[in-house]
């Protein structure tokens, strides 16, 4: 490995532990006070001193998230192939889809609670209602990007719609729709969060709001950064399913140059 | 040759394409190819060539006229047409090999013996790619040949299924100028080979005198056909014979008739 490659390699370590490092020398410098901005090493405290329940909520907040966003995944990519079917269906649906993304999801928390009471049901429901849209589209610009050309080669040959969709259609959407799992997934964080915080007793969101109550400041941030780094675990393991499922659209070193 | 009867035929089409204004993309157009004839068809550009292939293939059913192919008046897609255009689109998660199967997968009768005979039709397969040069290359992904190397697959895609007619569209239009002439000559001996009906539409003039048993000129749109030109170069033919007087008066001559077309 040259020089450079190690530097790559190290530099995301480095640049979080810089962030970390200048973070406590401006607490320290500027005297700010640990309620209003904790040192991380006092985040360290609150997370040696609440260790139980951290693990207990971001495990909460972990299932929640994934049963969400797996239904998102369900959901999306059948309503991605049904609007690319057609283009009625494409006329029909848009606009709505476009109304229902314009609306704050933290906005449907409250009829969730309605309907199914809060806790963990309104809670994977807004996962899910935030996280689907971009995997609908990406799924629908997929078959929409399909070649005409290629399309007169198969119909020619008398292929179906659906032969079209089997062969061509679907294999090619699919570096979109890992490519819109990575986005999913972060939303369905927030989504999962979002429920928790306004109508839960359980979860990440909800103990944030609790120690916010309570003033441990050190806590709420200890809160944050377990959610960085489920976000970033469940990113980094998207990115790599994308990868290994869709290798053949990634050969440009665009990206990793 | 077998020159026989007329495969393809259209007779006094008028098409336009639905939606927006119905200005008429091909007025009056007739034209009729014969049995194992090689032709070609330019003109200027937006003159409704690729309207004339998707009519002939049964993608597009006219507005007035008829069109016949094999005898069969088309009112459905023609199953035993090939087409190759100036995009190779191959499938990138296919490799060449498997890209070549796909119409196999599509077409009946291949299709419901696409299991059993699996074996064969690689074979098959493969020996095409051997007549196009491109032996040995199947395992390889599309990306991973040259522009030429992905054309000559389209080419060999478009003949897997035995298609007793092959339309190509432009097919070397992103070609350099060298590749060009190589794959002239594969789609030449391909034809002699197979005697199989082929119908080239190009706006390159040598490529379509060179290759042609007759060349017909486009006017300009709504397309119809304004000259038909038989090019009686003696068969086979070599690249040399593109430099001849002969060639070049051939070439010269049809160009006036575009020029004439455009205006």
């Amino acid at each position: 490995m040259t020089r450079t490659n190690l530097l790559i390699k190290l530099s995301p370590w480095l640049f979080t532990i810089g962030l970390f490092v200048v973070w406590e020398a401006a607490v320290h410098i500027f005297n700010i006070p640990v309620f209003f901005l904790p040192p991380p090493t006092a985040i360290a405290q609150a997370f040696v001193d609440y260790s139980g329940p951290l693990a207990r909520n971001s495990w909460i907040t972990l299932q929640t998230t994934l049963i969400g966003f797996a239904l998102a995944v369900g959901f999306g990519m059948l309503l991605g192939l049904l609007v690319g079917w057609s283009r009625a269906i494409y006329a029909g649906l848009y606009p709505l889809m476009i109304g229902f993304n314009a609306i704050p999801k933290v906005a449907l928390v409250p009829i969730l609670v309605l309907w199914f009471g809060i806790g963990f049901v309104p809670a994977v429901l807004t996962a899910f209602l935030i996280s689907f849209f971009p995997i609908v589209v990406n799924v629908a610009t997929g078959l929409a990007t399909i070649e005409p050309e290629l399309e007169d080669v198969l119909k020619a040959l008398g292929a179906s719609k659906l032969d079209i969709m089997r062969k061509v259609g679907i294999p090619r959407t699919l570096p979109y729709f890992f490519g819109s799992l990575k986005v999913a997934i972060t939303l369905a964080f927030v989504g999962s969060v979002i429920s928790e915080s306004v109508a839960s007793n359980y979860g990440i969101g909800n103990l944030m709001l609790q120690a916010q109550a309570q003033f441990q400041v050190p806590l709420i941030f200890a809160g944050l950064v377990v959610l960085a780094i489920e976000g970033i675990v469940m990113y980094a393991a998207m990115a790599i399913l994308e990868k290994r499922m869709t290798g053949w659209a990634q050969r440009s070193g665009f990206a990793q140059a | 040759m077998t020159v026989s009867e007329a495969f393809v035929t259209l007779d006094g089409v008028d098409h336009a394409y639905a939606g927006a204004n119905s200005a008429l993309a091909v007025e009056g157009l007739s034209i009729s190819v014969k049995q194992g004839e090689f032709a070609a068809v330019v003109g200027p550009s937006g003159c409704g060539k690729s309207t004339l292939m998707k009519l002939a293939t049964g993608l597009q059913f006219p507005r007035a006229g008829s069109v016949t192919v094999a005898g069969q008046k088309v009112s459905a897609p023609v199953k035993i047409a090939g087409m190759a255009f100036q995009a190779p689109t191959l499938l990138p998660w296919r490799t060449t090999l498997e890209n070549l199967l796909l119409p196999l997968e599509i077409v009946e009768p291949h299709r419901s013996e696409m299991r059993r005979r699996k074996a064969e039709f690689s074979e098959r397969a493969r020996n095409l790619l051997t007549s196009v040069g491109l032996r040995d290359q199947g395992e390889k992904y599309p990306w991973e040949l040259s522009g030429g190397m992905q054309q000559r697959t389209s080419l060999c895609r478009a003949l897997i299924h035995e298609p007793q007619l092959l339309m190509l569209d432009e097919p070397f239009g992103a070609l350099d100028a060298f590749t060009r002439e190589e794959l002239w000559c594969v789609i030449r001996d391909l034809q002699a080979a197979r005697k199989i009906t082929v119908v080239l539409v190009t706006h390159d003039l040598r490529e379509a005198v060179f290759l042609a048993d007759r060349v017909f000129v486009m006017s300009s749109r709504p397309g119809r056909i304004v000259v038909e030109r038989k090019i009686e170069l003696p068969r086979p033919r070599d690249l040399e014979v593109t430099f001849t007087p002969e060639f070049q008066d051939i070439v010269h001559e049809l160009r006036g008739h575009i020029v004439k077309a455009r205006q």
